[in-house]
């Protein structure tokens, strides 16, 4: 679905990401863990194309096509999506027309309504995007703008952040709705399966999506990679300290 | 300083008229007025539906229907002949300013020249002078429009003056509906319209009024409005100018003289190169627990606004808000947002917001993730800065607000 090769980027003048590689095949979860600071978020928008995020060297390819240059749109109408840590507000710009847009992107059309309905976010459906809604009201916002656009490849950029706890079980409902982890096997077979790529810094997201495998990213680099559960077992015993002192020594 | 007008005798009035009429407006640049012409052809009466395709859809764009679907009344106003004159629901009267002031003497004592000074300027005093009909609306006590009254002023000939001067009247416990649009014809190359509106909302009565300005690139437009509101009564006002003109200034005023009265200011304006707009609203609340709000939403694209708003509070438990949103699309345009609270007692409640800015690059991007082009959210983002839903708005009206937008994306995007 997605592979990264050697990927160097530059947010103004600074390089942020070091020679990235990373292989995410189809129907597989992956997740990103690291503390703040390391490149994870940077490393997401790369991979959606925004342009302040410069590539120096290396490929990103989606399902075989090298779209390193593309711009958002492009990627998002093949197959792309993200869900924004800190999405901006847009006034005047109701949730409702959001989602449909994003619709736009998917061969299936969306019951918004009814997405929202399990979101809990019948309410809304009329407001302006973003407008005065609370932490987690904003990431069940952009999981509902990502099921109505139904991307292969999700990019989701720390979904349980700010969520209360009532609701986080709301949200690993979506996330696995939206990678089709919820249908029957036999349905599953029949169409391509969705990949997602996860940042998390707690991990506690790993409670409610089977992941396949994870990372770990220190300064800019992917230190190592491994069984998820194992590595927030090191990471939540020993903390990144140890990551990152760990990476210095041995780089994977 | 102009001066109030009670109490004078048409001879007073066109003295006090006369001494204002090289007298500079305050705001919006100063024109000539001898540039255009007082010779026009006099109009027949028409069917509007024999008008041709493009001047229907000029009507059309402007809120006015040549079919009349939907109406209480129609008033069309070509150059200075009314060429169609229409009322459909007893107890809601559709006259020129002429025939109004000819038929009832009440309406010279008590309501012209009574909201808007004579001699404010050089344009007031040229309404006075050379004056060229009008529309004079009224609801009867009591009566509630079901549809609304649509009135167009057109401009068909080309380099003339129009000083029109219209009266509306919403009298006690009513309710009217107007639409009113102001259009030029497609050979029109330079024009100037002058129009004085004095709106009377009466006890308990409701106005609703949303006026569409589609003028051209080489018209000048100077309106001159005010109304006054008495206790309990709502003024409701939406000005939507998003095509090219070549300059606009006006800055109307709404005096809410009873307890409890309400008005809503809103204005949506657009600048295109060239395009000079000086536009605003102010509210005196003279009486307890009034309320106002004035809200602007402007976009420079290549041309300049000037987005002003005043609150004047003078009494006890008054609430009143301004804002001033302004865009600037492109490279060139300016806006410049001029909020004023003015607060003349201590008990009052005026608050402002104004913001002048570009659109975020956040905002594209966000959009661009979605799936969108630059160019589409753009748009998107536009629209939705300009898509304001008017509380107590009509449906019907609020399509024809939606429309006009829809018509004028062609010049912001």
């Amino acid at each position: 679905m997605l592979r990264i090769e050697n990927l160097r980027v530059n947010i103004g003048e600074k390089e942020i990401l070091h020679d990235i590689n990373l292989e995410i095949e189809e129907g597989e979860i992956h997740v990103l863990f690291g503390p703040n600071g390391s490149g994870k978020t940077t490393l997401l928008m790369t991979i959606m194309g925004f342009p302040n995020y410069r590539v120096l060297e290396g490929k990103i390819f989606l399902k075989g096509e090298d779209i390193t240059h593309l711009p958002p749109h492009e990627r998002a109408k093949r197959g792309i999506g993200i869900s924004f840590q800190r999405p901006p507000t847009i006034r005047g710009l109701k949730t409702r027309k959001m989602a449909e847009l994003a619709n736009l992107c998917s061969d299936e059309t969306a019951n918004i309504d009814e997405i929202a309905s399990n979101l809990n976010l019948e309410g809304f459906l009329d407001r302006d995007i973003n407008y005065g809604f609370s932490g987690g009201e904003l990431k069940r916002t952009e999981l509902l703008q990502l099921l109505a656009q139904n991307p292969d490849l999700v990019l989701l950029d720390e979904p349980e952040s700010g969520v209360d706890l009532e609701n986080i079980a709301l949200i690993g409902e979506a996330i696995n709705c939206l990678l089709e982890k919820d249908i029957s096997c036999k349905e599953r077979r029949l169409r391509p399966k969705k990949s997602s790529l996860i940042i998390s810094h707690t991990g506690y997201i790993l409670d409610y999506v089977n992941a396949d495998k994870g990372y770990v990213m220190c300064e800019g680099s992917i230190g190592c990679s491994g069984q998820p559960h194992e590595l927030l077992d090191t990471i939540r015993k020993l903390g990144y300290e140890e990551c990152i002192a760990c990476q210095l020594q041995i780089p994977i | 300083m102009s001066t109030s007008n009670s109490h004078l005798t048409i001879k007073e009035l066109r003295a006090k008229a006369e001494q204002a009429k090289d007298k500079k407006a305050g705001l919006g640049p100063d024109i000539n007025l001898l540039d255009y012409s007082d010779q026009v052809e006099d109009l027949p009466l028409i069917d509007l539906t024999s008008l041709s395709t493009d001047e229907q859809k000029r009507l059309l764009l402007a809120g006015v229907d040549p079919q009349e679907r939907n109406r209480s009344g129609t008033f069309v106003q070509m150059d200075h002949s009314i060429v169609c004159r229409q009322v459909y629901q007893e107890g809601l009267e559709v006259l020129d300013t002429e025939e109004a002031l000819k038929k009832y003497d009440w309406v010279r004592e008590k309501y012209w020249w009574k909201a808007v000074p004579v001699d404010a300027d050089k344009y007031t005093s040229q309404a006075e002078r050379k004056w060229t009909k009008g529309y004079f609306l009224r609801a009867l006590p009591g009566v509630k429009s079901i549809y609304p009254i649509q009135a167009c002023l057109y401009l068909s000939q080309d380099g003339i003056a129009q000083n029109v001067h219209n009266i509306i009247i919403v009298e006690e416990g009513s309710e009217l509906h107007i639409i009113t649009g102001c259009a030029v014809g497609s050979h029109v190359k330079s024009a100037l319209h002058v129009g004085i509106s004095e709106f009377y909302v009466k006890k308990g009565a409701k106005l609703t009024f949303t006026m569409i300005h589609n003028w051209e690139e080489k018209i000048e437009v100077r309106p001159r409005s005010a109304a006054i509101v008495e206790e309990g009564g709502l003024f409701l006002s939406n000005y939507i100018c998003v095509q090219p003109v070549k300059s606009l200034q006006m800055y109307p005023k709404v005096t809410l003289e009873g307890k409890n009265a309400v008005t809503r200011l809103n204005s949506i304006l657009l600048a295109t190169p060239n395009s000079l707009l000086d536009v605003g609203g102010r509210a005196v609340l003279k009486a307890p627990n009034s309320r106002a709000e004035v809200m602007s939403r402007a976009i420079a694209k290549g041309g300049k606004i000037w987005a002003r708003g005043h609150l004047i509070g003078e009494a006890p438990q008054i609430k009143a808000h301004l804002e001033c949103q302004g865009l600037i699309l492109g490279e060139t345009g300016i806006i410049h947002a001029i909020p004023e609270l003015d607060g003349r007692h201590p008990d009052v409640d005026l608050s402002h917001e104004a913001s002048v800015g570009k659109i975020d690059q956040e905002e594209i991007e966000y959009l661009m993730a979605r799936g969108l082009s630059e160019e589409e959210a753009i748009a998107s983002i536009v629209r939705g800065f300009l898509d304001v839903k008017i509380e107590g708005l009509p449906p019907e009206l609020q399509v024809h607000l939606d429309k006009a937008l829809v018509a004028g994306e062609k010049y912001m995007l």
